[in-house]
């Protein structure tokens, strides 16, 4: 198979990480080599997070360059917008509707772009665009910490996997005490890109 | 045979399991911390983990666990390897009967250091063998083969991973533990061999000599280097991870692919060369494997077409191969430029970080400020700007004291965390008050290392291994003959500054301890503080706190300015806004009735 390049952006702390781990057991679980890298930065919250991760029949770099991906996964729209380098028009986008706003910003030293502004960089960018409200879909669930794993839930429906290898690996990486929690968020997610689950 | 995905550093932690490694140490430090930690959650019962006060301490504690008989691990940062160097050195002299390796994870790019040295000189430096791993399964099966390297040539063994082999992912083969010895000793006692005097140690350096001319035989033929034959126009020398990235780009060259980076095979590196057209060695940072090639009278290309700094990514790679003319330009198929004027998201001190008070105080003040490493570094940037120099672990006081013997007028202060005060701050306040130096030396004790993800330390009474003795910090800086003194609570912007103002008005040198748990381990649930916008004036005074949680609030006064507003989901509810607001408009929530939640 060509190699198939995931990019997972979003901040510190929204559980990114997780996502990409995941993304990457799935890969391997679906009969892939798979490999991930991900960029920190200061290992403090709050700054961007972006996490790489490749799937295919023997991958050597980890890394991803400039318009090579193929799908990426944003948990928030500025970062998702500092992800564009790395698209090409024919790259899938799912992207959650929840700004987290950067201290640059909350400080009045710089502007969050506006909603319009970012649909339009976005749609300029890549092929196809998903804007998903993960995490008021989240906070319906009883908590907003599980965005990750709607956000999750509705990328999973585009890529051709069987659905039972993501809901195995993302209960995996959860406590026991989630599990719940966490396959009705799995699912939730799925049904807000896949009508035909939603009943 | 089970597969895993695993870090590089979750890797090196089974490669150490594996290797029937019974003794790791190291200290905290980005990008190898993990190695350590997975060690103490998945082989407790099998080896003995601490986070050692600092790197040199980690390594004597390894070497002697290694001549005890026990096979030992260290593990460091890149820099943190300058502090554990003077110790690796002995260890070279001596060699130890159970096998030594330290790791050493570097960090070209810097994303979390001060500097970005390249740590494959040390093994040139101090003549011992340098193992590079590309990938997890690498730093795994590298890891135990460094201590049988070790334990055949009776020499130390330095691993070297960089962030992007100890933070990516990939598949890995596990193996089993071997049987390792339940009991050791009686300890040997070899004196020419273990004791470093000039008069005993002058008879072993013709033997470390001599054990690196058997290295380089041996890796003339060991299986740790490789020969992947392509096609003959042109061969590449490359090692570590940016063997994959080169892989990616030239498909077609041929490979030699060195897993032992020190001693190089010089015979095989000769028939490689004389095997293809062109040859270019391919690494990041220094021409380390350049030179050497070179040296030998081999004509080779390295840093003549890519740079010494930064990683070298397969897109620079790709790039600079296509302006050297080596491969055909590919352009990268990206569809738009890239937004230009994104408002950054850089790391910010957390909403009820301890260490705010102190910066607002010593941003108001002015004073001139010597920096240490820690979350704390986060005080250079706006709105305090308040730390001055910053170098390395530790460094803080000795700079506070050099600018007192140089007479600056000015009072200066030291601003350094309890876990490095205890890395290498104590030293250098033993040393003010030898000297009779002055300055405030301000220990902001947030009880962790938080920086680096939360380990241990001296001070917390907490070890990797659970219960521990606790070292308190005001008594024993007492001991050390400092006589002003003073403990206060860092969520407390008065004591702050009282405290602050009692110190600088010392004669000799003088200790502030701002005591207030890191947030992320306090993890407060406090209802969210608010401010009331008839009270509110705009006078901008709670934003010189640098909240992430107070932002400016719609709208602004007749005078352009802002008020504030309080983010909900980031306020842990610290007071310190409450406390600095000139006009009472911060309000603290109402106490929540029991049964509230």
């Amino acid at each position: 198979m060509t190699p198939l390049n995931f990019l997972v952006a979003g901040v510190g702390g929204q559980g990114t990480l997780l996502a990409s781990d995941i993304l990457a057991e799935v890969g391997i679980r679906s009969g892939c080599d798979a490999k991930k890298s991900d960029v920190l930065g200061l290992a403090v919250r709050g700054g961007s997070v972006l996490s790489h991760v490749r799937w295919g029949d023997r991958i050597a770099s980890p890394v991803i360059g400039p318009g090579e991906v193929d799908f990426m996964l944003a948990f928030e729209p500025l970062e998702a917008m500092r992800g564009i380098p790395f698209l090409r028009s024919e790259s899938v986008v799912v992207c959650n509707t929840q700004p987290v706003i950067p201290i640059s910003v909350s400080s009045g030293t710089a502007q969050y772009p506006g909603r319009d502004e970012i649909e339009r960089a976005l749609r300029g960018a890549a092929s196809v665009i998903h804007f998903v409200d993960a995490t008021s879909r989240a906070i319906a669930l009883g908590t907003p910490r599980v965005a990750n794993v709607v956000l999750l839930g509705a990328f999973s429906t585009l890529v051709d996997v069987d659905p039972s290898i993501w809901e195995t690996v993302v209960l995996q990486r959860v406590p026991a005490r989630y599990e719940e929690m966490n396959r009705a968020a799995f699912r939730a997610g799925r049904a807000l890109l896949n009508r035909k689950e939603e009943a | 045979m089970s597969k895993l995905l695993l870090s590089g550093n979750e890797a090196i932690a089974r490669g150490a399991y594996e290797a029937g490694v019974q003794v790791a140490t190291g200290y905290p430090g980005t990008p190898s911390s993990e190695i350590l930690e997975v060690i103490a959650a998945e082989y407790r019962g099998a080896i003995y983990a601490e986070w050692s006060t600092n790197e040199k301490v980690a390594m004597d504690a390894a070497a002697g666990a290694a001549y005890s008989g026990r096979r030992s691990l260290v593990t460091t940062k890149q820099v943190g390897m300058n502090v554990l160097s003077d110790a690796l050195l002995y260890t070279v002299y001596t060699g130890s009967p159970a096998g030594l390796v330290v790791v050493t994870a570097d960090d070209p790019g810097m994303f979390s250091s001060q500097n970005e040295q390249d740590n494959r000189w040390y093994a040139k430096l101090a003549k011992i063998p340098l193992l590079e791993p590309a990938d997890s399964q690498e730093a795994k099966d590298f890891v135990v083969a460094a201590f049988g390297v070790s334990e055949r040539f009776d020499t130390p063994v330095l691993v070297r991973t960089t962030m992007r082999t100890s933070h990516s992912k990939s598949a890995v083969r596990l193996g089993e533990r071997p049987a390792v010895p339940e009991t050791v000793g009686p300890f040997v006692r070899d004196q020419e061999k273990y004791v470093c005097t000039a008069m005993w140690a002058k008879k072993r350096h013709p033997l470390v000599e001599q054990r690196l001319l058997d290295l380089t035989e041996w890796a003339e033929t060991a299986e740790i280097n490789r020969v992947e034959w392509g096609g003959r126009s042109l061969g590449i020398i490359t090692s570590g991870v940016t063997y994959m990235y080169a892989r990616e780009v030239f498909p077609d060259a041929s490979f030699l692919k060195l897993g032992m980076t020190y001693p190089l095979p010089k015979r095989a590196i000769r028939a490689f060369a004389d095997g293809v057209e062109r040859l270019i060695v391919i690494e990041e940072l220094d021409p380390f494997l350049e030179e050497s090639i070179r040296a030998m009278g081999i004509d080779a290309t390295g840093k003549g077409i890519y740079p010494p700094c930064g990683e070298l990514l397969p897109d620079t790679l790709a790039r600079l191969s296509a302006e050297a003319g080596l491969i055909e330009r590919r352009e990268a198929a990206v569809s738009a430029p890239p937004p230009v004027g994104l408002p950054p998201r850089t790391p910010v001190l957390c909403a009820g970080c301890p260490h705010r008070s102190t910066y607002y105080w010593l941003a108001r003040m002015k004073i001139p400020v010597a920096g240490d490493i820690g979350c704390y570094n986060l005080g250079c940037l706006p709105p305090f700007n308040a730390q001055h120099t910053m170098g390395c672990m530790g460094a803080s006081i000795g700079v506070l004291h050099g600018m007192a013997i140089a007479g600056l007028p000015e009072r200066a202060v030291a601003t350094i965390g309890d876990s490095t005060f205890f890395h290498s701050g104590m030293p250098a306040l033993a040393n003010m008050v030898h000297n009779r130096s002055r300055g405030v030396t301000i220990i902001m004790d947030n009880g962790t290392t938080a920086m680096t993800g939360h380990q241990d330390h001296p001070g917390t009474g907490w070890s990797l291994r659970g219960d521990a003795v606790r070292i308190p910090i005001e008594p024993l800086v007492r001991a050390m003959g400092v006589e002003t003194v003073r403990t206060v609570d860092a969520f407390d912007m008065t004591a702050v500054k009282a405290g602050l103002d009692e110190c600088l008005g010392a004669d000799g040198p003088s200790v502030l301890i701002t005591e207030g748990l890191c947030v992320q381990i306090s993890k407060p649930s406090s209802p969210a503080y608010t401010v009331d916008p008839s009270t509110c004036v705009a006078c901008g005074t709670c934003f010189r706190l640098g909240c992430p949680a107070i932002v400016r609030a719609e709208g602004t006064t007749g005078e352009g300015r802002a008020k504030a507003e309080i983010d909900a989901t980031l306020c842990v509810g610290c007071d310190l806004c409450r406390q600095v607001c000139p006009t009472g408009a911060i309000r603290r929530p109402a106490p929540r009735e029991k049964g509230d939640e």
